[in-house]
């Protein structure tokens, strides 16, 4: 299958997974600014996302992309360093155009990995996993509170830190990810090319800043958000 | 006014593929800064005949830019710090300082084994343009020049794919070792023609299939190809590569 055999076609699938998890960072981050305004509203999207067949699905598909992304930056890095081959320059001299970001997205997406494992363990194990073992209450809040659970892991300047140098990593793999996987299917040329690229630091900055918004707010006045109440109904269940 | 320099020069030795190289150092003095950097070269290997020892071996052939013999590393840039558009043999003495250290390095990827010294085999690219990068088309005699309409705008983009010279610049400066800015423009001079449209698909298959085949890496848009070709070639090559392999694929 030349999608596995050819290397433009394991690029097009590092471009697919990495452009799929941009979507769904897209929406998290979105999804996340609600806790600033509105616990009652935030919390119900826990419940909407809770350990429903669509939503454990859905995590599994997250799961999968990850998986994919992980595994072929790890085979497309390891092939290209045997292209390479192991004669080292005894002296280089990089040229301005090439972003730093771009010759680092392993580096990047190892970070991004880590950070990823910490927030699985601050939120995900105690929400989604939580209810799926029928122990709702196991972190110490409803599993549907996500609201609470933010409010402990951003008390702790510890996590704030880690979720700061989290979100930079990110940030810096999406500025160079963004415009790449577009390039990767082709669908760029001496116009688009440039048009690409502002699109990604555009994006990418906005994206990072939702979460980053989330994370500052609540280390600084964790009191005094999520006030707007109410019930919020967006559509019948 | 040509003025002189003198520099050190620092160059790589290594006998073969399998050798593990080294670099050797020698002084050059009261250098015209007139003098091209070839020209500068065969000074230095006149200078070691005389003291008896091996001249330091370095491929060039037309000496005027157009044929891509000339592959030499210079201070950590393929080609050197020319005005970019130019290759290693149309650099000049005058783009370095008196007291400078020059370090010059073969074109380093798994794909150009060294022959010898900064010497290396190239001829990876011979095979990838043997395998799909030319047309088939049976052209018949002469027709006149206005029987098939091609856009100028076309035609230009088409005539900037083909003066690449295949020297091989892209390769030494991709980290992943990648061939993509060579044969995306081999595949663009001929997928923007009309004339080239019949194959396109072939071609683009075969083309790809003998790149990666011979080991050169996965391009991870990096960029630092075209910052370093010698004719300016850009990574919309690729792009178009990637849509012309995609497709080709999708119709299969
Ligand atoms: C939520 C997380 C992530 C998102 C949104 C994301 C997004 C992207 C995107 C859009 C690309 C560009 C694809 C292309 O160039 O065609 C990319 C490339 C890359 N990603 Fe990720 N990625 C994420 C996580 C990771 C992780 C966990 C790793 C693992 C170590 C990783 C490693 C890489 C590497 C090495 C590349 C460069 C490959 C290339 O340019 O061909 N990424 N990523
Ligand atoms: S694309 Fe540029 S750097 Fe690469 S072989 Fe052609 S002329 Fe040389
Ligand atoms: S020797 Fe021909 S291009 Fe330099």
């Amino acid at each position: 299958m030349w999608l596995f055999k050819s290397s433009i076609g394991r690029k097009l699938i590092m471009s697919i997974s990495g452009i799929a998890l941009v979507l769904f960072l897209t929406f998290h981050g979105c999804m996340n600014v609600v806790a600033i305004f509105s616990k009652d509203a935030y919390n119900q999207i826990c419940s909407l996302l809770g350990s429903n067949w669509y939503a454990i699905l859905a995590t599994a598909g997250l799961g999968a992309l990850v998986a994919i992304h992980f595994i072929y930056a790890f085979i497309l890095t390891f092939q290209n360093r045997k292209a390479r081959g192991n004669n080292k320059y005894a002296v280089t001299d990089k040229p301005a155009k090439v972003e730093w970001a771009s010759q680092n997205m392993l580096v990047l997406g190892i970070i991004i990995v880590l950070g990823l494992l910490l927030h699985l363990f601050n939120f995900w194990y105690n929400m989604m996993f939580a209810e799926i073992i029928g122990q709702p209450t196991m972190g110490g809040y409803e599993a549907t509170d996500g609201f609470s659970y933010i409010q402990q892991t951003f008390s702790n300047p510890v996590f704030v830190t880690l979720y700061v140098i989290w979100l930079i990593a990110l940030w810096f793999h999406l500025t160079h990810g963004i415009w790449s996987s577009f390039q990767t299917l082709g669908v760029s040329g001496h116009v688009w090319f440039n048009r690409w690229k502002n699109i990604s630091y555009a994006w990418a900055t906005v994206v990072i800043l939702c979460f980053l918004a989330v994370a500052l707010a609540f280390a600084i006045c964790p009191d005094s958000l999520g006030n707007i109440s109410g019930k919020v109904v967006p559509f019948a269940m | 006014m040509a003025k002189n320099i003198s520099f050190t020069i620092k160059y790589w030795k290594q006998n073969g593929p399998k050798d593990k190289g080294h670099f050797d150092s020698h002084q050059m003095k009261d250098i015209p800064d007139d003098t091209s950097f070839l020209e500068m070269l065969d000074i230095l290997n006149e200078e070691l005949i005389e003291e008896g020892k091996e001249p330091f071996v370095f491929d060039h052939d037309c000496r005027e830019g157009i044929c891509g013999m000339c592959s030499l590393y210079i201070n950590g840039t393929p080609h050197g710090k020319t005005e970019r558009g130019a290759t290693t043999c149309q650099l000049y003495m005058r783009k370095f300082k008196d007291g400078d250290t020059i370090t010059v390095e073969p074109w380093r990827s798994a794909g150009f084994p060294v022959i010898k010294d900064c010497m290396v085999d190239r001829s990876a690219f011979d095979k990838i343009i043997q395998a799909g990068g030319y047309t088939t088309v049976r052209t018949g005699a002469p027709q006149d020049a206005n029987a098939i309409l091609i856009p100028k705008q076309d035609a230009d983009e088409a005539m900037d794919c083909a003066s690449c010279i295949g020297c091989g610049a892209c390769v030494a400066a991709c980290k992943n070792g990648s061939a993509m800015l060579f044969v995306s423009s081999k595949v663009s001079q001929l997928a923007l023609l009309p004339q080239g449209r019949p194959e396109a698909a072939k071609r683009a298959k075969a083309m790809v299939a003998k790149m990666d085949e011979l080991g050169f890496g996965n391009c991870t848009n990096t960029r630092a190809c075209e910052a370093v070709c010698p004719k300016c070639e850009t990574i919309a090559n690729i792009a178009r590569l990637n849509r012309e392999f995609i497709k080709a694929k999708l119709a299969d």
